[in-house]
């Protein structure tokens, strides 16, 4: 069992890192999402 | 920055940190539910280590529940107040509720080949019911992409939204009305297992349930992201 463990838990880990980086690049998203917003609103 | 996008954008900013927060306590709580499942709980008896995907298999079977009450409650206020951000909810929810009752219906076969002598028992009608709810929220996804957007296809998402929702209680009734194989493990009385099984169990509905959020606040803030990206597009 201590290997079915560990195995999952590296898979855990791997889809865990996935989730990490997608809520980053959606941050990015956001944030950049703001800034063409400022600028839109500063150019009319 | 415009009043709308700004709303938007701040919402979708409070999604992403919710989702943040439950990322830590996310990680450690699904290791416990592994250590739980794998090495704290025992061995069942006549059934061996493959009754331990039991703890995953009901985690996830809740879980979807809870998501496709979601998409209830997010269509019930969507008709109510109109506002798109019940769409969004019932939408995130929809889509993460079909992926954890495929998921049951993955581990559900798994676990019933060695115990059952059957991948797929047809006369069951827990697995049928479950069959029908996965088809149902698969139809509400096809309906969704096959509608152009606009309030129609808000509201006609969450009429059927709701509708759908009506077999959850039926897959939760069905091994109480029907004759079927499915055990039932948690009755009136409390559930039916060694202390050790019951806290394995229970991180592990927990650790879904926090993983079940997570995503959907993710897909929440996508999807708002996705909606001001279109209104700067024609604005």
């Amino acid at each position: 069992m201590i290997y079915l463990f560990f195995g999952y838990v590296v898979i855990w880990t791997i889809l865990f890192l996935y989730l990490v980086f997608l809520m980053r690049s959606q941050k990015q998203v956001n944030d950049k999402l703001k800034a063409l917003s400022e600028t839109l609103d500063q150019q009319d | 920055m415009s009043s709308p996008i700004n709303t938007s954008w701040r919402v979708a900013r409070l999604y992403l940190r919710i989702a943040d927060w439950s990322l830590i306590p996310l990680y450690f709580l699904m290791v416990v539910a592994l250590y739980g499942a794998f090495l704290y709980a025992p061995t069942e008896r006549e059934m061996g280590d493959v009754q331990r995907i039991f703890y995953f298999h009901v985690g996830v079977a809740w879980n979807c529940f809870l998501a496709f009450f979601g998409v209830f409650l997010g269509g019930v206020a969507y008709l109510i107040t109109r506002k798109r951000s019940w769409d969004h909810l019932a939408a995130s929810c929809v889509e993460v509720g079909v992926v954890f009752t495929t998921m049951v219906l993955t581990t559900g076969p798994i676990w019933a080949k060695p115990i059952w002598n059957t991948w797929w028992p047809w006369g069951d009608p827990r697995i049928m019911t479950t069959m029908v709810l996965w088809l149902i929220y698969v139809a509400y996804l096809m309906l969704r992409s096959s509608l152009p957007e606009g309030e129609t296809k808000y509201k006609y998402c969450a009429v059927f939204g709701i509708i759908g929702f009506l077999d959850v209680p039926i897959v939760w009734f069905s091994i109480r009305w029907w004759r079927t194989i499915h055990p039932v493990v948690i009755t009136s009385s409390g559930a039916e297992l060694e202390p050790e099984m019951i806290h394995a169990l229970f991180v592990s509905v927990i650790a879904m349930t926090v993983l079940c959020v997570t995503l959907v606040m993710l897909r929440m803030a996508m999807r708002l992201n996705s909606s001001m990206a279109e209104e700067l597009t024609h604005s």
